[in-house]
Formats: structure tokens, sequence, C-alpha cells
């Protein structure tokens, strides 16, 4: 798959979330596309963003509970990468029209104290390395029209990476068995579902580790002061200007996003 | 809203129940005959089995809370949950051994149980009332079950069959809500050291213990009153999970700890 255009369709992409304009599934184009390549891809992509001024601040892990990955007829998750421009601050809104098609769904986000590279590193060394965890909302965005696509296709896509806002007070997770953490995600006030932590590849911190492991193979790491936003709790909703989405976590507290 | 149903009629529905509860063999609906029937006729089948039952000895240990989510009361076209009592030779300990051949559809739900340190009564008993009278909280599990074939209930058939409870199994460790809320209360469920489901208690009526207070509330008209010591099952945290031979089930709560059912191997 190296004569695939990857800078390319790394344009494609950035553009498609530049104008706000849903392109089809790159699988279409390049039915080959396969996982090295796409994350190529979505490398070119986050080098792209990185080249127009943008800084990388973490990284996300998407698909990771069994029932998304058997949807996609996958055996495991996929990670992609957060910059400061996803960042929504404490208590901002997030704008609708900024993005094509915005979902929101909760999570454990942890911000790295120390350095974490490895292909050994476990939950318990991703724990160790955490100073605090939040809760999150992560805004996600398909740059591929009704979020019609394959897990290629997604990798590519930076994992639909689009935003992100961290609430609580943040809370060492030494302590706290992050399995067992209840989360209630409403819209509106209404409840949407509810959660555990487990609902992340059996534990939030498993999943941060899996990334490591992955970046591991590829020689890379995760870098203190970064923010990794572990996985989905319950199923992406949509948002429209006027709601309100809430995610309440027991021993972590309540992170809220209005959105305009 | 009053029964549509005779006293006889109802009576003669409670018996076909109460025979496929014997014979292990479920019976068709009763809106299949009669789609009219609604949720008075349901519980006013419920009483006349639940009187038969009392009069073979059986006692109620507390009651179960049905229908407490939006996807299920959506489901069967209500909105509000169902209820049923809890007979005492159906509470098994932390780790029972249950055979799947006593039931005759059984599926596994873990929930949250109250346990009232006091006698609560409606008609106007509040969360905060509830949670007052409230000794702890318990992990548990429910095994439900219908004696409708192949789970074809509607609203009027799974009142009347008990709020299609089998069985359940509660933790002895009664923790008070002290320090905690018990909407946030998380709870990871697996058979077979799978994750199945995770949850937490939120997803019962919006709060566990509304559906403590709205049961207080609903017994009031009937002169009932939830004694001191009453197991309440505050409803399924996620949905209901196939069971086979052989099957482990663990729902780990936190702060509350784990509960386990085994399935006996056939």
């Amino acid at each position: 798959m190296n004569d695939l255009p990857k800078e390319e369709i790394a344009r494609a992409l950035i553009e498609a979330a530049r104008q706000r304009t849903g392109i089809a599934p790159l699988t279409n184009t390049y039915p080959d596309l396969d996982f090295d390549t796409a994350y190529e891809v979505q490398d070119a992509v986050v080098e792209a963003r990185v080249s127009s001024g943008a800084t990388v601040v973490g990284g996300k892990l998407g698909l990771t509970s069994k029932a998304k990955q058997v949807q996609m007829n996958v055996d495991r998750p996929l990670y992609g990468f957060l910059t400061d421009d996803m960042q929504i601050d404490t208590g901002q809104a997030v704008v609708c029209s900024d993005y094509i098609q915005p979902r929101c769904e909760p999570e454990i986000a942890f911000l790295l104290g120390r350095d974490l590279h490895g292909s050994h590193v476990t939950a318990s060394h991703v724990l160790d390395a955490t100073s605090l965890v939040f809760p999150a909302i992560d805004v996600l965005d398909s740059r591929f029209s009704g979020y019609k696509f394959t897990f290629m296709d997604v990798i590519a896509d930076n994992s639909s990476c689009a935003g992100f806002t961290l609430g609580g007070t943040g809370t060492d997770p030494r302590g706290i068995d992050l399995r067992l953490v209840g989360c209630s995600f409403e819209k509106n006030g209404q409840l949407v579902a509810t959660a555990a932590g487990a609902a992340v590849m059996g534990h939030p911190a498993a999943a941060v580790a899996w990334m490591v492991r992955q970046l591991a193979a590829r020689g890379r790491g995760l870098h203190a002061g970064q923010v990794i936003m572990a996985g989905a709790l319950t199923e992406a909703i949509a948002v429209s200007p006027g709601d309100t989405v809430v995610a309440r976590f027991d021993r972590l507290g309540t992170v809220e996003l209005p959105c305009a | 809203m009053s029964s549509l149903l005779t006293e006889a009629e109802a009576q003669h529905h409670a018996l076909r129940l109460l025979e496929a509860r014997d014979s292990g063999v479920a019976i068709e609906p009763f809106t299949d005959a009669q789609p009219e029937l609604g949720m008075a006729d349901g519980y006013a089948i419920q009483t006349h089995l639940v009187n038969a039952l009392l009069e073979r000895g059986e006692t109620i240990a507390g009651y179960k809370l049905g229908l407490t989510s939006r996807p299920m009361q959506e489901l069967l076209g209500v909105d509000s949950p169902d209820f049923g009592p809890v007979f005492a030779s159906t509470v098994y300990a932390d780790g029972a051994e249950l055979a799947v051949d006593a039931f005759i559809a059984p599926r596994m739900e873990a929930e949250i149980g109250v346990v009232l340190a006091q006698d609560l009564a409606g008609p106007d008993c509040t969360t905060i009332d509830a949670r007052r009278a409230t000794a702890g909280l318990v992990a548990a599990l429910e095994i439900v079950d219908s004696r409708i074939k192949d789970w074809r209930i509607t609203l009027a058939d799974t009142v009347a069959d008990l709020a299609s409870n089998g069985a359940i199994a509660v933790s002895s460790n009664v923790v008070p809500i002290d320090g905690f809320d018990p909407r946030l209360l998380g709870m990871v469920f697996t058979r077979n050291g799978e994750v199945v489901a995770t949850g937490a208690g939120a997803a019962a009526m919006g709060d566990p213990m509304a559906t403590v207070a709205w049961l207080a509330n609903v017994l009031s008209p009937l002169g009932v009153t939830l004694p001191a010591g009453s197991i309440i099952m505050t409803g399924a945290l996620h949905a209901m999970v196939p069971i086979a031979p052989g099957d482990v089930f663990r729902a780990d709560f936190d702060r509350l700890g784990p509960i386990t059912i085994r399935m006996a191997s056939e």
C-alpha cells in the first residue's frame, strides 16, 4: 500500500473538517487500505494539523467496548491523537456549527504525570504514571457522511477525534477501582444510559495501556502532561444547538457540556 | 382504574399461572384471548395468585420492581414500573447454585437491593422518606422467569405473573447509604468471567430509592405497609441476559461488593 497518496487523502480529510462537509469512505476508492497504512494516513492528518499550528495534547481510544467491536467486526479498539484546537475548556460550550455531525459520549480521561512507553506497559503502569483522572465528554465527528465507514476508514480519520472537555476537580486514581465507578449520562435532563468503568475494555487504564503498547511497536509513547480519553462508557448521542449533555461519575464528579 | 375481570375470572387466571408454576409448562398470554386486559387486570390476577401461594405456606420476604427502565417501559407501552412480591422460598444467598430446569425461561439481571430498617408506608412517601427508612443496600441478582410462553408478555400478563420474578440472590453485606449517591453506584456484570453489561443505580427509574418510595405509595391504597426487614429489588441496571447450565454470573458493585449465582451443570 506504499503507493497510496497518503498526504492527498489526509488533505481531503482535513478539508472535509474545514468545510464541514462529509466525504465518502476512503475504502470505496482504496478497498485494500490496510491497518498499518490507515495509521500512516492518520499520521499524515495529525502532521498536517501540527504544521498549520496545532499542538498534540493527548490521545483517545475508540471502539473500546465489545459491542462496538462486534458491530464493526473487529477484535481490537483503535486510537487517535488530540490537538489543542480540539480542547473545549471546562464550562465552555461546544459550537455545533464547527463540526459536520457532532456526537457526544462520556469517558474517563487520564492526565499523565510521567511519560509512558514500552511494550510491557499494563493498566498498573498507567495508574502509576497518572496524576489525575477526570470525568470527560468526547465530542466525536466523523469526516465520513452519516458515520458510514469501515474500521480502516475511521483509523485514517484520526479515530473521529474532534473535541473534548474535562470536568470534575481531578481525582487521584490511587485507591479507586475505576472498573466499578458508576456513570449516568444525561441529555437535556433525561437519562440516556448508565454504565461503569469496566465498559471500557474491562478497565479504562487497560485501554490506555493498550494504546501505549501499540505506540511502542512504532517506536513512540505517551508523554507527561498529555490527556488520554480512555474510551466511551455508553453509546454516542447526536447533539444540536441548545442541548446540554451531562456525565455524572461516582467518585470523580460531573462534567457538563452545553451545545451552542 | 378497576379490573375488567370478575373475581371468578381473575381467580381462574391465577390458578392457570399456579399450574404453570407447578408443572413448568408455560401458558399462552391472557391478552391473546383478551387483548383489552391492562394493568388493573394484571394486579387482580396477581392478588389471587399471591393469596394461593400464601395459603400454601409461602411468606413474603419483600418485593421486586419491574419495568423500571425507559426502554422496558417503552417496549410494553407504559410509563410506570410494576411490582410483585418476593417469596422467602425464592431468596438465596451469595454463591447459590441453582438448576436451570427449576425455571421455565430464566434470564439473569443485576440489581441494587434495599433492606428496610423501619416500616415504610404511603401514600405520601418521598425518596427521602425511603432513604431514611433504609438500613442499607445489598448487591443482588434476580432470575426473572416467565410462566407466559416464550416471554410473549404484555403488561397485564407480566403483572399477573408476579412481575416475572423467578428467584433472587442477595449479599449478606448490608451497606448503609453514607457519603455516596445510589444513583451513581456502579456495577459490572459478568457471565463466565466475561463482562456482559455495566450500569449504575440511575438505570432504575433515575434513582433506586425512588422505586422504593413509588412502591410504598402504590401499596398504600391496598392497605399494605412495607415491614422493616423487607428486601426491595429496585430493578435491573441492564438488559436481561440468557442463562445456560454451568453458567456463573457475578455482579460486582462499587461499595457493595460482589454477588454470585452458579447454574448447575446438566
